[in-house]
């Protein structure tokens, strides 16, 4: 009853104030965070055992419910691989034509050239027969990072407990002094070619595999190797949380713009005037090369956020 | 069953999705669950995947202006493993913050463990 208040009773003592200050002064780290987190566990799982009913956490007292639940969970498992192995054996032969499922196909395959202007069909009806899809797609991957930011954001506002940024502070400071120098020298091999890949890739979509989700992708794993190799206070000074929540915001903005002009004038019979460019080239396709790169920012941001706002709970030095 | 040998790829994408679905079941700790849930979406992706393929045909880009259904594979089932692809990211994003969250919480990541701290501190009740 009395493990209620001992979130706010982890209070630090002098001497882990003392610690804190001599690591952010000094610069020095004398032995691994790790040790102190392990101690935390540790003194947890003592407090947890010595209590009354921490000694009955695991369910004891349930061993006929857990018989039960373990019968008609192996049941169900087992049905319902039969059940959906049964079905597979009745659908058509894998690598053969289905003629029932190729009828929206033909419509995508002949005309989407003309259409569309894209030489790649997939990015023809992702971004454009698609294109309203797509842009739900980006808003999913939008909202979920305002969540995650909702839910582990660590700034001076947000500061749970003093005990929890006393970690952070120094896990960043350990990571910033015996920073892996396999990781930075790999590191410094591969970005380059990733973010010119991600670019690439980026940018070819309407011509080659490829496209917005993939490359943003690229380019977004590039920035987290950016930030793994060379700590946060060297890929603050390419991207921060502010700006990379503008960029994703602005992004998804433009698209939203422009994907509307195109169904205004679309729906009201109006020419759209915007040049489809001759197929196979870059500047080809209409809309789908600046949505792309739209498409792309959002991922690349999202990917980046998520990384640093799992790593530290904040991505700028905010 | 000869069906069965001749859909063996989508057969595995059924058992992979069979296999996700016993690890959300058997495992309490919670992101042994939420590699089932991934384990789950990487079967239903197979399974599009698959579904779209046609023997001997091409990935749809369209090449020396061939614009046959006749030289192309299904590009439909692609773009909607796509659409897949990015709200399965999302959603594990937000289930992998809120077991952080969790473990903040409680200081665990075994559910049963979760639930009996909860049933015990008032003001989670």
């Amino acid at each position: 009853m009395k493990f209620i208040e001992i979130n706010d009773e982890l209070d630090l003592g002098g001497e882990d104030h003392d610690i804190l200050e001599s690591v952010m002064d000094a610069e020095e780290v004398h032995d691994s965070p790790r040790e102190k987190v392990k101690t935390e566990k540790e003194y947890y799982k003592n407090y947890v055992r010595s209590s009354q009913w921490g000694r009955n956490l695991i369910r004891t007292e349930n061993k006929g419910f857990t018989v039960f639940y373990t019968a008609v969970a192996v049941v169900s498992c087992v049905a319902l691989i039969g059940m959906l192995l049964f079905t597979i054996s009745f659908l058509p032969r894998y690598g053969v034509e289905n003629p029932e499922s190729t009828k929206v196909v033909k419509r995508y395959v002949e005309s989407g050239l003309q259409e569309t202007g894209a030489v790649n069909i997939i990015s023809g009806i992702i971004l454009d027969y698609r294109a309203f899809d797509t842009l739900g797609e980006s808003h999913v991957l939008f909202t979920a990072l305002l969540c995650v930011t909702v839910l582990l954001m660590r700034d001076k506002k947000n500061m749970r407990t003093q005990y929890e940024d006393f970690y952070t502070i120094r896990d960043e400071k350990y990571h910033e002094l015996y920073r892996e120098s396999i990781m930075r020298m790999v590191a410094g091999i591969l970005l380059p070619c990733l973010l010119l890949y991600g670019a690439y890739v980026l940018l070819n979509g309407q011509i080659s595999p490829g496209g917005g989700f993939s490359g943003g992708a690229v380019l977004g794993s590039g920035m987290m190797i950016c930030a793994a190799a060379y700590g946060f206070k060297t890929s603050d000074r390419i991207i921060t949380r502010r700006v990379s929540n503008l960029i994703a915001f602005f992004a998804l903005g433009f698209y939203s713009f422009a994907k509307g002009y195109v169904f205004f004038t679309g729906a009201n019979g109006i020419e759209n005037h915007i040049p489809k460019g001759t197929p196979g080239a870059i500047l080809s396709g209409g809309l789908i090369l600046p949505l792309d790169i739209a498409v792309g920012l959002v991922v690349a941001c999202t990917m980046f956020g998520f990384y640093s706002l799992f790593r530290r709970g904040s991505i700028g030095g905010e | 069953m000869e069906n069965l040998i001749a859909n063996s790829t989508e057969a595995v994408a059924v058992i992979l999705f069979g296999i996700g679905f016993t690890m959300l079941l058997f495992h309490r700790n919670l992101f042994r669950k939420l590699i089932g849930l991934n384990i789950m979406d990487t079967g239903v992706f197979l399974f599009l995947a698959s579904m779209g393929y046609i023997e001997g045909r091409k990935a749809p880009i369209i090449v020396n202006g061939v614009q046959s259904t006749e030289a192309y594979i299904n590009p439909v089932p692609a773009s909607l493993v796509l659409t897949g692809i990015v709200v399965s990211v999302s959603v594990t994003a937000i289930m992998l913050s809120l077991t952080v969250r969790l473990y903040m919480r409680y200081h665990t990541l075994n559910l049963d463990e979760i639930y009996s701290i909860a049933d015990h501190r008032e003001d989670d009740r």
